[in-house]
């Protein structure tokens, strides 16, 4: 049974004005092919610096709107990285720019080991040798996995598989990191350690979670989905307060 | 949780497990292709072949009867053979009847039987230790600098990577089916025959859904890190001087052993 709500959106003033040079998303619809319509006009903007939490129910096309971000999927409507718009033809392009992580650490680690994947992106771009052993070792060392690189993946703890597949699209040296539910099936310490790995990067990123501790401490900013829509961006602290909001968008306060 | 039992990869500090991989499969190869070469009771060559083998054990630091060891559970494949008992023609050694069928064991075939199962099993036993002292990813890149299609290299890589995460899989289904099957106290549980091939059918197709599900994201989070098609990796193996002598070395003894068994 779909939440009714209201179309009226709960947009909080941002402080200063954005133009959205790393991210801009306008009108943006997809319906999968079996029919099924997951985004209904979803328009959002990211500056550079920007770390924003993306929240709502399971469902609200949180997941179909990140695969839009570096063309997996292709729905109506202009999505524009680094002010380059995406088409076609600059798609090898924008996924080095774009490091999209998914959700399973076992989905996004393909390579036998640590190395080899973590080297995969680099090695895509066509960088040198050097070059490419550089920005292995560089991406293990942010997340702190430098002895890992010879390990095989399937001996990794989950805790472990989330911070290489993060290293395995920092390597690709992104300007905009997307993650889907990084701390999602990790214990306390394996989710702290991740927080703090999150906090260091420097990097632009949209993050999806139901995590609302984690939304909470770490991202300023908040937008909320819910049926395709973008129903609320603004202010982490002032979206955490609207309690009607949250409710009605099936989400609680930390 | 993780399934590992199919990891045959054994650490250890040797001279063999040092080697440059394409060293040791091609050794592997040539000697299982020359077990294969050699003639029907060529005793002595065979005694050889097993020194070989012996050798490279004992310098991989496993232990001198390591491959013999596991090589027993790769036996009854050899059985396969078992009709060249009766099918060569020769002096009769032995018969039996089994209800209105007389099988004759003719000598001609004894000695046949025989040689292909020393042959298979000397062939099984290097194999197992080309797996015991080789990395399984550097086995793949031994495959790639051979220049054995990158279709196929890949096809290796990826099911080596993904047979833990499906076997995992299967033990999960497996348990969760276990922990519903409860039984009424006095009642026999679960159901009839053809209901419980129902459910393990369904698990079967519940299985391949989530792996073709799963290779669509695998797929895609190929595309996210810039695949188009094509396959790169880095090799970091290189051929030493010593790697070069070691196979003319090997590839020496192994001439050795076919002399030996055409003499």
């Amino acid at each position: 049974m779909p939440i009714s709500h209201s179309t009226t959106s709960f947009v909080a003033p941002r402080e200063e004005a954005c133009e959205g040079d790393v991210l801009q998303v306008r009108d943006l619809h997809f319906s999968y092919p079996d029919g099924h319509s997951a985004l209904h006009g979803v328009s959002l903007k990211l500056c550079d610096g920007d770390k924003v939490a993306l929240v709502g129910p399971n469902g609200a096309g949180k997941s179909t709107l990140m695969l839009h971000l570096n063309g997996i999927l292709g729905g109506h409507g202009e999505v524009e990285i680094g002010g380059q718009r995406l088409t076609r033809d600059n798609l090898p392009a924008i996924r080095a720019m774009v490091g999209l992580v998914f959700q399973n650490p076992d989905d996004q680690l393909f390579s036998p080991t640590v190395f080899e994947d973590v080297a995969f992106g680099p090695l895509h771009m066509g960088l040198p040798e050097e070059e490419v052993r550089a920005r292995v070792d560089e991406a293990l060392e942010a997340v702190r996995m430098s002895s890992y690189k010879d390990r095989l993946s399937h001996h990794l703890s989950v805790g472990e598989k989330k911070r290489i597949a993060i290293a395995t699209v920092l390597s690709m040296k992104p300007s905009l990191l997307v993650l889907d539910e990084p701390s999602a099936g990790l214990d306390p310490r394996a989710r702290r350690t991740l927080i703090n790995l999150l906090r260091e990067l420097p990097i632009t990123m949209l993050v999806s979670t139901h995590d609302m501790k984690l939304v909470q401490e770490l991202f300023p900013r908040t937008i909320v989905m819910d049926e395709g829509r973008v129903v609320a961006d603004g202010l982490t602290m002032e979206i955490l307060e609207n309690e009607e909001l949250l409710t009605a968008h099936g989400l609680e306060k930390p | 949780m993780h399934f590992d039992a199919f990891d045959r990869y054994h650490e250890k500090e040797s001279f063999i497990h040092r080697l440059d991989p394409r060293v040791k499969v091609v050794v592997t190869i040539i000697f299982i292709i020359s077990n294969a070469l050699l003639p029907d009771g060529a005793w002595m060559a065979f005694v050889f072949a097993w020194l070989f083998l012996l050798a490279a054990n004992t310098l991989s630091r496993l232990g001198i009867a390591y491959t013999f060891r596991r090589s027993l559970v790769a036996l009854p494949f050899a059985l396969i053979a078992v009709t060249v008992l009766f099918s060569i023609p020769g002096k009769p050694v032995a018969n039996f009847s089994v209800a209105m069928w007389n099988f004759v064991i003719t000598d001609a075939g004894l000695l046949r039987f025989v040689s292909i199962l020393i042959r298979s099993w000397l062939s099984v036993q290097i194999a197992l230790l080309l797996v015991a002292v080789t990395l399984f990813p550097d086995l793949i890149h031994a495959l790639e600098h051979l220049r054995v299609p990158a279709i196929l290299t890949t096809i290796i890589a990826f099911l080596y990577r993904y047979l833990f995460v499906l076997t995992d899989e299967v033990f999960r289904l497996l348990r969760a089916r276990e922990s519903r099957s409860a039984a009424s106290a006095g009642k026999r549980s679960g159901g009839g025959v053809l209901w419980r091939a129902n459910v393990a059918g369904n698990m079967a197709g519940q299985l391949f859904l989530r792996s073709y599900e799963r290779s669509d994201r695998i797929y895609n989070a190929m595309l996210s890190r810039g695949y188009t098609g094509h396959l790169y990796t880095l090799n970091a193996h290189e051929m030493k001087p010593h790697d070069y002598f070691v196979t003319a070395f090997a590839i020496a003894l192994i001439s050795i052993v076919q002399i030996i068994g055409r003499l």
